[in-house]
């Protein structure tokens, strides 16, 4: 498989800091039918980042610039982790140990096991990496 | 191109003086003999029309103000029985009681004759299809402009304000050339527009923007230019002239104010001295030939400076630069003059955020604070909450450098802030003093 086949597309929404703007966000993927797998808000002043991992990105994307939202999207990698004890230590460890930094990340917990998400300064090096350490990676194809 | 009136418009400055100085004394007479209010005012002032033996004296004259036309409300100002009035006016008095204008079929006539002068000198005409998107009814844009356009033969498209995506419809359909706006309004449309899949400047016929009603910038001009691809005019007028009255030529440097119609002087809004071409200060406007409500030495309140060197286009009539802001629309933040127009002008040079603003002022303890909200653009959105904050912190950092005050700035959702179809209402002051 092709590295970029596990890039994933993350959707990035730019949200005013107040009351409602989640739950307008959140509205408007109902509306499309879009199932949100994981989820974090980033918070400034007055504003914050909503980044979200979705099974319809497009769909997504499109619905919410329509709504006026400002949204990017923004390539991300999602890794499977062991559900237990040192199961982040031992993706982090890998990744700092190839040399390669994480802007941010975050994290769920499902049915079939733990998922990290994670924005990297040099995605291929980090898939690389990653695969090399036979660790799963979760193909883009998994995002409609 | 030729002049509308080129008896007037390419009349000798020397002329033009002896001109202005005869009427100027004949408003003397008018207002001495039927103007109550500005005969006591000249008797408190010691100064008779016999007093006004050239152009310069007309400095001896006491000025009117705003205050007046509320203080006399409605009609207390005007110098003709009602029965020779044709119409009023009313301005909406965002600042106090509304005030009532009133015209004679003349002031009709000169109102529509100045307006046919700086419509031809933009190069409009015949053949032309203006689209009036002022509004009609009390506010004198969006009738003033209908006649100004009518009278040199173009066609009106009568739309008023209000309705955006209708329209933009029936300037595609109807082919207009021009439209006559706010600037605020014209982007409005621009962004409506672009939502209806249609470009201004590719897909109908407009190429002329007649904007005023509210302060803008040059920076705002380019941007209206390039983003719509027409040429935009600056137009100026308030009700007490009559209502829009001058615009600048196709050399789009000042506002050509005819000298048989309007004296114009700029004078520090303080101390009342007269201020020397080119210095910044409030407009003080004569109208030479109004009747039911004549205006001398008005203090209209915008803030702008004459430019005094000859157009290229050869009219000698001197140009105002365009208007940076209303005496009473400063605000003060910790001892300092803020325009709400610097803030634009700052705003315009940021690619980052877009053209819109709020500005809300409040006060914490002793301190005033200035908040200002912009909206960033798709294009400068980024999923890195680092890269936001340096727009952010870029904004304040150039508003502070342009004002001379620190301000904090809110970054909002693209189209969350209001727009505005009239004058544009942008600031938000909480302070209780």
């Amino acid at each position: 498989m092709a590295a970029n086949e596990f890039i994933i597309r993350q959707i990035s929404v730019f949200s005013e800091n107040r009351p409602g703007r989640l739950a307008a966000i959140a509205h408007a993927l109902e509306e499309e039918r879009v199932n949100i797998f994981a989820f974090s808000i980033a918070e400034a002043s007055g504003f914050g980042v909503v980044r979200a991992l979705v099974d319809h990105p497009v769909r997504a994307h499109d619905r919410l610039t329509k709504d006026g939202f400002n949204v990017a999207f923004t390539d991300v990698i999602a890794v499977r982790m062991r559900d237990e004890p040192g199961g982040l230590y031992e993706v982090a460890r890998l990744l700092g140990e190839a040399g390669i930094n994480i802007e941010y990340s975050y994290a769920y917990s499902g049915p079939e096991g733990a998922v990290l998400i994670l924005r990297v300064d040099r995605p291929e090096a980090a898939i690389a990496a990653i695969t090399a350490a036979g660790k799963d990676l979760i193909p883009s194809s998994a995002f409609a | 191109m030729s002049p509308w009136n080129p008896r007037f418009e390419e009349m000798p400055a020397a002329e033009l003086d002896r001109l202005q100085y005869r009427l100027a004394k004949t408003l003397a007479y008018r207002l001495y003999a039927f103007s109550p209010l500005y005969h006591a005012r000249m008797r408190e002032a010691n100064v008779h029309p016999d007093d006004i033996r050239s152009l310069e004296d007309v400095r001896k004259l006491p000025f009117m103000y705003k205050r007046d036309l509320r203080d006399t409300y409605p009609t207390g100002l005007f110098t003709v029985p009602r029965e020779e009035l044709v119409r009023y006016h009313v301005s909406s008095g965002t600042t106090g009681k509304p005030t009532v204008v009133g015209y004679t079929e003349k002031d009709i006539e000169l109102w529509t004759e100045s307006l046919a002068r700086a419509f031809t000198s933009i190069g409009l005409g015949r053949g032309d299809v203006i689209q009036v998107s002022y509004g009609y009814g009390l506010f004198t844009g969006g009738l003033g402009a209908h006649y100004g356009a009518e009278r040199i033969g173009a066609t009106v498209l009568p739309t008023s304000v209000g309705n955006t995506e209708r329209q933009v419809e029936l300037m595609q359909d109807l082919g207009a050339t021009a439209i006559a706006c706010t600037p605020s309004y014209l982007l409005h449309i621009g962004e409506v527009a672009e939502k209806m899949g249609i470009n201004l400047g590719r897909d109908t016929a407009l190429r002329t923007g007649i904007l005023g009603a509210e302060p803008w910038s040059e920076q705002m001009r380019r941007h209206i230019q390039e983003r719509l691809g027409i040429k935009a005019y600056d137009i100026y007028g308030t009700s007490e002239l009559s209502g829009p009255m001058f615009t600048e030529c196709a050399e789009q440097r000042g506002i050509h104010v005819w000298r048989d119609l309007a004296y114009i002087e700029v004078i520090d809004p303080e101390s009342g001295e007269p201020l020397g071409p080119g210095e910044r200060g409030e407009l003080v406007i004569t109208m030479l030939q109004k009747e039911a409500l004549p205006m001398c030495r008005y203090r209209i309140g915008d803030i702008t400076s004459i430019i005094d060197e000859d157009c290229p286009c050869g009219r000698a009539h001197p140009r105002i630069e365009r208007i940076t802001g209303r005496v009473d629309d400063m605000l003060i933040i910790r001892g300092i003059n803020v325009f709400p127009s610097q803030i634009e002008h700052a705003l315009l040079e940021i690619p980052e955020v877009g053209e819109h603003f709020q500005i809300v002022v409040d006060r914490k303890g002793a301190l005033d604070e200035m908040l200002v909200r912009v909206e960033v653009r798709k294009e400068a959105f980024s999923d890195k909450i680092a890269d936001l904050m340096q727009i952010q912190r870029g904004v304040a950092h150039k508003l502070r450098n342009s004002l001379n005050v620190a301000v904090d700035v809110e970054l909002v959702e693209p189209g969350s802030l209001p727009r505005f179809e009239g004058k544009a209402k942008r600031v938000i002051d909480r302070r209780v003093l």
